[in-house]
């Protein structure tokens, strides 16, 4: 959720039951500002907050100009004092997917995992194991950009492509309209494209490029991983994703109120295709 | 210029030559948009031309034009302008021919050119305005075609230049043939073009660039806001808006927002005061009789926690819960917390009938029951009687394993009701009470809830009952797990029964201590001992006391002794035991290493004003908080236990045995021919034999009896 629009986008959000205490909130108006300032953002989103078991983690990301563009992600104890997160890359998501349960909550807790090696020593071939030591800020990392690959989402007409690649915020998106906000179509991924490719041309005549740039929620595997809630009397639709538990969509019909926030353990539900 | 327009009288032209030339001249160097302004402020000027068309605002009349012949605006747009901009007659006709060749396709036009052609003619010559000589010279080499174009007043009649209509060249007024055609002068061509593309209408919408640009400027026109830069972008994006979206009739409703309409009525309602009753004695009573809870206070101390509904759903809820004590025979009301689901959301209320209320309902209820069972058994036993008729088929050995018995009303699982809603506004509708294999095969499955109370379960061990007996088996398992309250506030009331009676069930009934002084914060953060469950633990067996299921009651006592026999040698039941009734928190087991509870302080800046916060990580979603002397649980979540490994439904069972081997139904071979007639002479060897034995035996006998 944008920072800019913090309280109003946490009281549309509450729906889930998981939200900000005062004193958080408050911390939080100041803190992101004031990193808006020192990293040069062009928007800070609140991204949410992970529940560890001693203590939670509180997510901010950074964007840019162009609007998919890798973002920054920073992280925080108390909601004030914020430090950045390396770049997720593909070495250190596979090296923590081995790690399951709970965050502890503390950054430098290290998970220790038992690994086979295999081990020349002239002509014998045995294994070792090894003890791998794996740092709870990695699992982090990978778990967000997990997350964010996977469920982080926006409505069809909030961005827009130019011609030169650049995607900006659409600034006369004046929200989806009722017809529309039911449809899983009607949302799209926050992030680049992966299978907008290999649509079928009868399907890509009727995109209009400078909107339908990004993967909509149609695809999405498994099938029916998306709960869609009216809330509030009708005047709230309200997405919450089934595989990654916490994760909240929120949109105001009609209006440009719109955001996501994960509040959840950031562990995936691989249950899913048993409980549906 | 393009194509030649009709000229049908040249001769009359050349006193206005030059004037054209200079018009044409004039037009063509001026941009596109300045003749716009010029064009759109004729507005006043209208009215003193007796404008020909009807007297309707200029805005509506350009829209509405545009609005009928959707590729045919620009001729029109020409028409329209020239009665109103008599001094422009020759430009626009300019710009005429191109789009009039392109567009022109209908017979309906042809009639609106006809009488364009006619009104304005009549317009022209009364205002025409003469304008500067301006570079007369440069075009001296085009007075040839300005013998063609002339004067706006020997234009026309246009007509189609449609082979189909067999129109002679002389009815057409095309001047005979003259060789070649002139070419267009390079910048009235661009102009042209310029006009021809902004006249293009897009794919998804019948709006072209040119339509809106005049509807804009009209717009700021006749509105003249004060700086109309700096809103020009949030002009032209209402001006979008309003074009797509128009406004509505008074008549009409929007027909999007009817759900959103009826929900609002419905939440309105529940604001009103319940009924008629006004005075004041009856405002005293529900102020202190009301069993309502302080929604308000509770949504507060949740806040701090940063856990709970924002303050106006709250709010509703609390109005909700108001409506519910109201049409319910209701002694305590809690709200329990959410249940999130698929396509709704449940509402959990958890409630306590008055004395005696519910016994009602519940008779009902179980007379419902009892009567489909009577059915069936009925059934079965015709079936059998049939059966034994014919040929008694051997009876499958398996009996299904004793049914447990239910708790009773407020007793154990089934202490409280619980009352759900979707929605605050909507009406409440009350679950059943739990059954304990109900409880059992909810251990068993995973499933996410739909929101709709009737639905099937359908799952693998199959689940007894619909959703609403899987919800309510679920809301039963968390609070037995999850309703805490601070070491103390709740004691054990003075009369206690023999601990040993009931097999050591423990003591289930507990009540406020009225001593209760409140753990300070700290302490309660610290320690988990200082928290005890108050709601009792569910046994394996779905029960919170435990029943031997193989206590035969008096009826089947007398169904047979054999089969009693049977079963006392093979099974043997435990008695199954939980931990008893206020135990601390410090004893729930581990989850993998990891404590089942998580606290911390609402707010670690003002520890001093905080409130200790519990969070459950076996039920993720289970909330308690306290201070002083105030507690409180709540639930907000998908309603599913936590467990760190993947689900794992249970494999289906082996096959059974129908029936035990037994020479009744075992297979063998009838025997052969040979096989009988050997049988048949052993059998008279032996019939001979014995009878051979029996006069011996006689004989002597006999010999005996004489001798």
């Amino acid at each position: 959720m944008d920072a800019d629009s913090l309280l109003l986008s946490l009281e549309l959000a509450s729906g889930s039951g998981q939200g900000l205490s005062p004193d958080r909130r408050a911390s939080l108006l100041t803190s992101l500002m004031l990193v808006k300032r020192d990293y040069r953002f062009d928007r800070v989103l609140f991204w949410g907050r992970i529940l560890g078991l001693v203590a939670d983690y509180y997510i901010a990301q950074g964007l840019s100009d162009d609007q998919l563009a890798p973002r920054k992600t920073l992280y925080s104890l108390n909601c004030t004092e914020w430090s950045l997160l390396p770049p997720a890359t593909e070495e250190m998501v596979t090296q923590t997917a081995v790690v399951n349960g709970r965050f502890m909550g503390d950054p430098s807790h290290e998970y220790e995992h038992m690994e086979l090696q295999k081990v020349n020593e002239g002509e014998k071939v045995f294994d070792e194991e090894l003890v791998v030591q794996i740092k709870e800020e990695s699992r982090l990392v990978s778990i967000i950009d997990q997350i964010d690959k996977a469920v982080a989402i926006i409505p069809r007409g909030a961005l827009f492509k130019t011609p030169f690649g650049v995607t900006s915020v659409n600034r006369t998106f004046e929200g989806l309209t009722l017809s529309e906000i039911r449809k899983l179509s009607s949302y799209f991924h926050f992030r680049e494209a992966i299978d907008l490719k290999n649509k079928t041309l009868l399907e890509k005549a009727n995109l209009d490029p400078s909107l339908d740039f990004m993967d909509s929620l149609e695809y999405d595997i498994p099938k029916g991983s998306w709960s869609i809630q009216m809330e509030r009397g009708n005047t709230l639709v309200v997405l919450r994703s089934l595989l990654w538990p916490g994760l909240t969509f929120y949109h105001a019909p009609r209006t440009k109120n719109y955001g996501y926030i994960y509040v959840g353990t950031g562990e995936k539900n691989l249950d899913l295709p048993f409980m549906l | 210029m393009g194509e030649p327009p009709p000229n049908p009288d040249p001769s009359t032209q050349s006193p206005k030559t030059s004037q054209n030339s200079d018009r044409r001249s004039r037009e063509a160097s001026q941009p596109l948009i300045t003749i716009l302004e010029d064009v759109l402020r004729r507005p006043p000027q209208q009215s003193s031309q007796g404008a020909p068309l009807p007297d309707i605002p200029w805005t509506q009349r350009a829209s509405l034009t545009e609005d009928d012949n959707l590729a045919e605006e620009g001729p029109e747009g020409g028409i329209e302008y020239q009665p109103r901009s008599p001094s422009y007659p020759a430009g626009f006709s300019l710009e005429f021919p191109p789009s009039q060749q392109f567009f022109l396709d209908e017979s309906g036009m042809m009639q609106q050119y006809l009488e364009g052609q006619g009104l304005f003619l009549q317009q022209l010559e009364s205002t025409y305005q003469d304008p500067g000589t301006n570079l007369m010279g440069q075009f001296s080499m085009y007075q040839r075609e300005d013998q063609l174009f002339g004067q706006a007043t020997q234009h026309g009649p246009y007509l189609r230049d449609d082979p189909a209509l067999l129109l002679g060249p002389s009815d057409l007024g095309f001047m005979p043939f003259m060789g070649e055609v002139p070419d267009p002068e390079p910048r009235e061509l661009a102009v042209q073009n310029a006009k021809a593309y902004l006249l293009q209408t897009s794919v998804n919408c019948n709006l072209s660039l040119y339509e809106h640009l005049v509807n804009l400027l009209t717009k700021i026109l006749n509105q003249r806001p004060e700086n109309p830069l700096s809103i020009l972008e949030s002009l032209n994006r209402t001006m979008q808006w309003e074009w797509f979206h128009p406004k509505l009739d008074t008549l009409w409703d929007d027909p999007e927002m009817q759900p959103t309409y009826e929900m609002a009525e419905k939440q309105k309602a529940l604001f009103s005061r319940g009924g008629r009753r006004e005075g004041e004695q009856e405002m005293e009573e529900e102020v202190t009789d009301s069993p309502v809870p302080n929604m308000m206070e509770t949504a507060f101390y949740f806040e701090q926690a940063g856990v709970g509904l924002s303050s106006d759903e709250s709010f509703r809820i609390f109005l909700a819960l108001r409506q519910l004590v109201e049409q319910q025979p209701i002694h305590t009301c809690r709200f329990w917390g959410k249940i999130l689901g698929l396509s709704r959301s449940y509402l959990v209320a958890e409630v306590e009938f008055r004395e005696g209320e519910e016994e009602e309902v519940e008779e009902m209820m179980e007379g419902e029951v009892l009567e489909a069972h009577g059915e069936e058994e009925g059934e079965e036993e015709g079936e059998e009687d049939e059966e034994k008729v014919v040929d008694p088929v051997p009876k499958p050995q398996w009996k299904p394993p004793p049914v447990i018995p239910k708790e009773d009303s407020r007793t154990g699982a089934n202490k409280y009701l619980y009352f759900v809603c979707n929605e605050p506004g909507r009406p409440w509708t009350r679950l059943p009470h739990v059954t304990p294999v109900q409880i059992v095969q909810a251990r068993k499955i995973k499933k996410f809830f739909t929101g709709y109370l009737d639905t099937p379960v359908i799952s693998y061990p199959p689940f007894p009952g619909t959703e609403a007996n899987y919800l309510r088996a679920q809301i039963a398992r968390i609070s037995a797990a999850t309703h805490i309250s601070p070491l103390g506030f709740y004691q054990f009331g003075e009369e206690e029964g023999d601990e040993e009676e009931e097999g050591g069930a423990g003591r289930d009934s507990f009540e406020e201590n009225p001593d209760f002084e409140g753990i300070p914060v700290l302490e309660l953060v610290d320690s988990m001992a200082n928290w005890v469950h108050h709601m009792q633990h569910i046994l394996p067996q779905g029960r919170c006391t435990w029943v031997n299921p193989l206590q035969k009651t008096e009826e089947e006592e007398e169904l047979g002794e054999e089969e009693e026999k049977a079963d006392e040698g093979l099974e043997e039941v435990e008695q199954e035991v939980g931990p008893p009734l206020l135990t601390p928190l410090s004893e729930d087991a581990e989850i993998m290493h990891l404590s089942p509870w998580t606290t911390h302080l609402s707010c670690s800046l003002s520890p001093q004003y905080s409130v200790a916060v519990v969070r459950s990580n076996l039920w993720p979603g289970a909330y308690a908080y306290a201070i002083g002397k105030k507690f409180e649980n709540l639930y907000i979540g998908w309603g599913h236990k936590y467990s760190p490994e993947n689900f794992n439904p249970p494999l289906p069972a082996l096959i059974q045995q129908e029936y035990t081997s037994g020479p009744e139904i075992m297979e063998m071979s009838d025997p052969t021919v040979e096989e009988e007639q050997a049988l048949k002479a052993a059998q008279e060897q032996a019939l001979a034999a014995a009878e051979e034995e029996e006069e011996d035996e006689e004989e002597e006998d006999e010999e005996d009896v004489e001798d």
